[in-house]
């Protein structure tokens, strides 16, 4: 009793709970939901699948909770998400053997985009809502002057591997996913900067007093989520085979934030999980997965989505929970309040 | 003053994380006195209170309104029974108008609208009751914080009030308005309503109370009639053991060092800022306190944040020994060796979520930059080292500083800074909103670093503490620097002379 109530209070319990739930009801629809096969030399299955389809999601999502932490928030992503697969299409339409070179420019991109948010952000002291809000809008428009308002097919198969190949039987994407959150994970926990983006997130007039140039911390968030929003790109162009300037990563960023939050890390910033952002991630990829296994007509699938990110936000608000333990300890002191009396004479 | 208590608690206790906050806490209230309740900081007294306005819940015990035992999961339903709070801030809006604010939430309405008339006449009426005339109709904010206080009073006994519970509501009084909420408080206590209240100030307690109970260590120390009970014991119940050190007693008695001993560490040549301080010239030497004693917006405070580059000079040149040097942020100035503990330990201070642990090492780490790491092996070791010297009461390193007392927070700034190994300290009001005790331990632990060569510059609302413990001492008033004395040269009345303007 003591241990589960234990596990319970760990900022994981919640999450991990949620994603086993879901798969237990995809288990329940189908036996052989979990089963993954050997085909080819690659793993197939309905796991492997969700993993693939998430990777793009956790990757943009871990670069999102950095910026949370810090109190900020990036709506640019999806928008970057766009340019990022433009920039690589429109290299590959004319050079499809330059795949480094698509790869790269993709990436840069990315790295401008996140120096530009940081920017406005850490040095000219914009909201970080409004000052994404800039890029989220104009990003989308850049993304079309470079595809010509087309959208770009990507023939290169040196590219398509990246979104749509398998590397020692699992899928590049997710490769990539494990990739950038284990170097996230370290980067916090073997230097300072985790520390740094915590204090910044819980308490940023303490950080400015202790010497800390904070401003240089928070730049660097933003540039990192337009790293991991370029890396995203890539691996979403790669796998549509295409560039659409229009449509790529939209509403990507809702998305993310969402993972973020559902995840544990809070908007108000300060402490955050990385382990519970790729949860949360996995718990949104499982979600719509589920959604279309078990029939939910394609029309209602965002309702019943909705309503499920609902009832996990609420679980995990103290203040739902405090609700609930306050009435059932009322309701089980109603019950026994005659044994309690007795027994305090 | 009737036989049977209105509110009363059996047994209560409650435990926080690692703390006993309340071990089987007996209270009782009578209807138609005035309770003072005291207590050093982390005694209890806001856990107590706490728990009786329904904010927490405790874990054991009974609390019994009018002789029925009562249960409130939230302060509504405290608030339905009869107990009114009123919290050291003013919590009321200062956009609305009195009469608003007075039946805020409860408006009485006349066919189906908002029936002004009648809480216009309300509102005056409540008022009047406490011996208090206004415009019911003007903005709050129209009026003083001591006006605003009665208006938070009314509201709270307008309906059916049993119960008042006062915490520190004189903090941000001047004397004449302590003087008139304590008419007030008086005029309450003879329509039978039973005032809790709470404080941390001597004289204004033995004013007031009927009766006075001591808290210690989240336990009842004890209950006494006020007029049985002289200052001096309740001081020793408050403590109970603590005394000045016997380095504090010679820091007050013996001659200081000679003043012009050492060159100075840093040096403030005509440092100022238009709108913020006058040009000022101060300096620091090794092994002495300066101490800086004004009055509130005297400019204490922001001279040190000049000097540490919080707040930017726009006159005068700083000097690090003999070499210029320019204070452009805090950055500049903890890369020379300062160190600041700030006023506003909350929200200038420490980092509330992180642990103990993270908030000492953070001023090093962020010296050393985010790419030399200190290794967990390390921040441990320091942290308890730190802990240990200091003697921070905490269960260990990993306890989230914002859980732990005043005092202890203090001394975990103390050696957020001591870790760094500066050259010089500032301490702006160190010792605010500490008990006792742990001001003593401290100012005590400052002073013996301070024998090992540190500089300080010590701020403190409390002259008499500025005297104890200051080499020298620059008096500030109206943010310019007014005189400059040696430490024990001169009494408190003489310092507080030259802060009211009289002449060296």
């Amino acid at each position: 009793m003591k241990a589960i109530k234990a596990a319970l209070q760990h900022s994981l319990a919640w999450p991990a709970l949620t994603l086993v739930l879901l798969i237990v009801l995809d288990v329940a629809h189908r036996a052989d939901f979990l089963a993954i096969t050997m085909l080819d030399g690659h793993l197939f299955g309905a796991p492997i699948d969700i993993l693939n389809r998430a990777a793009p999601l956790v990757i943009v999502s871990l670069g999102m909770t950095l910026v949370i932490a810090t109190r900020g928030i990036d709506i640019s992503v999806g928008a970057v998400v766009a340019i990022a697969g433009a920039a690589a299409a429109t290299i590959l339409a004319d050079a499809p053997s330059q795949v480094l070179l698509a790869v790269g420019a993709a990436l840069a991109v990315g790295l401008a985009a996140g120096v530009w948010n940081g920017l406005l952000v850490a040095f000219v002291g914009m909201q970080p809502i409004i000052a994404t809000l800039i890029l989220m809008v104009a990003g989308r428009g850049v993304a079309q002057l470079l595809t010509g308002g087309q959208i770009i097919p990507i023939g290169a198969p040196g590219y398509l591997v990246l979104g749509g190949g398998f590397l020692a039987r699992l899928p590049c994407a997710v490769w990539a996913a494990m990739a950038v959150t284990a170097a996230t994970a370290i980067l916090m926990s073997r230097t300072a900067l985790g520390l740094f983006i915590r204090a910044i997130g819980v308490n940023p007039v303490a950080t400015r007093l202790v010497g800390l140039r904070a401003s240089a911390i928070v730049f660097s968030v933003y540039v990192f989520s337009g790293l991991t929003a370029a890396i995203a790109g890539v691996l979403m162009s790669s796998n549509v085979r295409s560039a659409d300037g229009n449509n790529a990563g939209l509403l990507l960023e809702l998305d993310a934030i969402l993972a973020v939050t559902l995840g544990g890390t809070s908007l108000t910033g300060g402490k955050f999980s990385l382990a519970g952002t790729v949860l949360g991630a996995l718990i949104i990829q499982t979600l719509t997965y589920t959604t279309y296994s078990i029939g939910v007509p394609p029309e209602a699938t965002l309702v019943v989505k909705a309503i499920v990110v609902l009832l996990v936000s609420v679980i995990q608000s103290a203040t739902a929970r405090a609700f609930v333990v306050r009435h059932v300890r009322r309701a089980l002191a109603f019950a026994q309040t005659k044994p309690v009396s007795e027994a305090a004479k | 003053m009737s036989d049977s208590p209105i509110l009363e608690t059996v047994g209560i206790s409650k435990t926080f994380p690692g703390v006993k906050a309340l071990q089987g806490v007996d209270f009782r209230l009578f209807p138609g006195e005035i309770h003072t309740l005291m207590g050093q900081n982390g005694a209890g007294k806001s856990t107590l209170i706490n728990v009786l306005t329904g904010v927490h819940a405790y874990d054991a015990g009974e609390i019994r309104l009018g002789g029925q035992p009562v249960q409130f999961d939230t302060p509504l339903e405290a608030e339905a029974a009869g107990i009114r709070t009123l919290y050291q801030e003013v919590n009321l809006c200062p956009n609305l108008s009195v009469a608003e604010n007075v039946f805020a939430g409860r408006h009485l309405k006349r066919r189906g609208a908002i029936d002004w008339k009648t809480i216009h006449a309300r509102a005056e009426a409540a008022l009047a009751e406490l011996n208090v005339s206004l415009d019911v109709t003007r903005s709050l904010d129209a009026y003083p914080i001591a006006v605003q206080q009665m208006v938070a009073i009314a509201r709270a006994v307008s309906v059916d009030a049993r119960v008042l519970i006062l915490d520190e509501p004189t903090s941000s009084l001047d004397d004449g308005e302590v003087a008139r909420l304590f008419d007030v408080l008086r005029k309450l206590k003879q329509s039978g309503i039973g005032i809790l209240f709470v404080t941390h100030f001597l004289e204004q307690t033995y004013a007031v109370s009927d009766r006075i109970t001591v808290m210690r260590n989240g336990e009842r120390e004890g209950e006494y009639l006020a007029k049985d009970l002289p200052v001096e014991e309740l001081v020793a119940k408050m403590v109970g053991h603590a005394r000045m050190t016997e380095r504090l007693k010679r820091a007050a008695t013996e001659a200081p060092t000679p003043v012009d001993a050492a060159p100075p560490l840093f040096e403030m040549r005509g440092v100022g800022r238009r709108g913020l301080m006058n040009p000022i010239d101060l300096d620091v030497r090794p092994g002495q306190i300066l101490g800086l004693a004004g009055l509130l917006g005297s400019g204490r405070t922001e001279t040190a944040k000049l000097l540490f580059g919080a707040e930017k000079s726009d006159a005068g040149t700083m000097l690090a020994g003999t070499k210029r040097v320019k204070m452009r942020s805090p950055h500049d100035a903890v890369r020379h060796g300062i160190g600041y503990c700030p006023e506003d330990r909350k929200k200038e201070g420490i980092v509330a979520d992180l642990s103990i642990r993270e908030n000492i090492v953070f001023a090093l780490q962020a010296r050393r930059g985010w790419w030399r790491a200190i290794s967990k092996a390390k921040q441990r070791e320091m942290a308890d080292e730190y802990i240990k010297m200091l003697g921070i009461k905490a269960r260990d390193a990993e306890t989230p500083i914002g859980l732990l007392s005043g005092g202890n927070q203090q001394k975990a700034l103390l050696a957020r800074w001591l870790a760094t190994e500066p050259k010089m300290l500032i301490l702006d009001e160190p010792t605010r909103g500490i008990d006792v005790a742990a001001k003593f331990e401290i100012m005590d632990r400052v002073l013996a670093l301070c024998a090992k060569g540190l500089g300080m510059l010590f701020i403190s609302s409390e002259v008499s503490e500025v005297v104890r413990v200051s080499h020298r001492i620059a008096v500030l008033r109206d943010r310019r620097k007014v005189a400059e004395v040696a430490g024990n040269a001169v009494t408190e009345d003489q310092v507080y002379q030259l802060i009211a303007g009289g002449e060296q």
